[in-house]
């Protein structure tokens, strides 16, 4: 379904070997920088991200639609001149949605998710420390479950690596300006009717 | 203003609902140091150079798994090994690994720097709420992050992974999982909260 770019071949499969040293650096790098961008955007705290869930401080939804609209145009244009791979996690409308709710209400009790929390441990919040305990505890609980979840909830509404343009059935390059221009109408909207 | 605040409880109840009392109000906490439009497009910028250097889009959820599955690996090295997740990806240092750790330091680099670091066991919105007893947030955290690691594995991310790596990338599965993800938090907060 996704034509990768002129001279990349198909992402290959994740190999089970380590990786090399030189990419660990580079994930190491990049990780500062995430962790220090979360801290400074605030949403590292449990207000800012309680907040957003209780429809009050939109921070998190600047920070996330800012960072879509701006990774889109660049990761989408650096594949069209094939200096990237395109990295879709396949659509599986079931186990999407189910999972995505019982992620939603963990969210909740938790107020910071894997990523925040990271950064949240960091920035001194030590509740966040029982959140990643129970982290650890239910991935290896989903692992445990995980073939006979692959044989029903998995093959839910199973899609493929398909992309809104695809479903839509419009050119991707018609479609990627458009969407990119809706979504900063909601940031001026946001930006416009919010108090933070 | 205790008086001003009284009347405007008894005449809008939902303002009651809401903000009645400031410490539950997350608006009187401070916000983010940084324009979140900022912040933002730097995590825009950080996905070209994760894509270009790395080949791998942003995620944090793996990272749990990974921990999840060593120390499986140094328990039950058989049991952990046979099952499904684990055969498909077996937890070594891998990537992720590095990425989150280094998100923690990153965290408290920006913390300490900005003379934000909390050094606190309960944010006090939490203690206007539901009081003072460190083992009661321990156990609603310990058992949000259960759920939140299962449904992170069922959908295949999190708000990093789906929320934002997924979602950029245009995949349908990802705005799914992202409206999702808001949906049963968005519920379970007013729950908490507001009622």
């Amino acid at each position: 379904m996704i034509d990768p770019g002129k001279a990349v071949k198909e992402t290959p499969p994740e190999k089970p070997a380590p990786p090399k040293p030189g990419k660990l650096i580079g994930a190491a790098i990049f990780g500062l920088a995430f962790g220090y961008l979360l801290q400074k955007g605030g949403v590292a705290k449990y207000n800012v991200l309680l907040g957003a869930l209780l429809l009050e401080d939109w921070t998190v939804a600047k920070i996330m639609l800012t960072a879509i609209v701006v990774g889109m145009v660049g990761v989408f244009t650096l594949h069209h001149f094939a200096r990237v791979n395109l990295h879709l996690v396949p659509t599986r409308l079931g186990a999407q949605s189910v999972g995505g709710i019982l992620f939603g209400v963990g969210f909740a009790l938790i107020a910071y998710c894997p990523g925040t929390g990271a950064a949240a441990l960091g920035q001194g919040s030590w509740d966040v420390l029982f959140g990643m305990a129970g982290l650890i505890i239910g991935s290896y609980l989903f692992a445990e479950m995980s073939g006979f979840l692959k044989r029903t909830v998995e093959t839910w509404g199973e899609k493929g690596k398909v992309m809104l343009p695809d479903i839509l059935r419009i050119p991707r390059g018609v479609f990627l300006p458009g969407f990119a221009l809706l979504l900063l109408g909601i940031l001026y909207a946001l930006q416009a009717f919010t108090v933070r | 203003m205790n008086w001003f605040l009284f009347f405007l409880t008894l005449f809008t109840p939902s303002v009651a609902l809401a903000a009645s009392d400031p410490a539950l109000d997350p608006l009187s906490y401070d916000a983010g140091a940084w324009s979140p439009y900022v912040v933002g497009a730097g995590i825009g910028v950080l996905s070209w150079l994760t894509f270009y250097f790395s080949d791998k889009a942003i995620g944090a959820s793996s990272f749990y798994a990974a921990v999840a599955g060593g120390i499986g690996k140094a328990v039950a090295p058989k049991h952990t090994m046979r099952l499904d997740y684990y055969k498909k990806h077996p937890p070594h240092l891998d990537w992720s690994v590095v990425f989150v750790t280094c998100t923690i330091l990153g965290g408290f680099i920006a913390a300490w720097t900005g003379g934000e670091f909390r050094n606190e066991w309960l944010h006090p919105m939490w203690v206007a709420r539901f009081g003072d007893s460190i083992p009661l947030r321990a156990g609603v955290a310990m058992g949000g992050g259960v759920l939140m690691a299962f449904g992170a594995r069922l959908a295949g991310g999190c708000t990093s992974g789906h929320g934002i790596s997924g979602t950029m990338q245009l995949s349908v599965g990802s705005w799914v999982a992202f409206f999702s993800f808001f949906a049963g938090g968005v519920a379970t907060a007013f729950a908490l909260f507001r009622l």
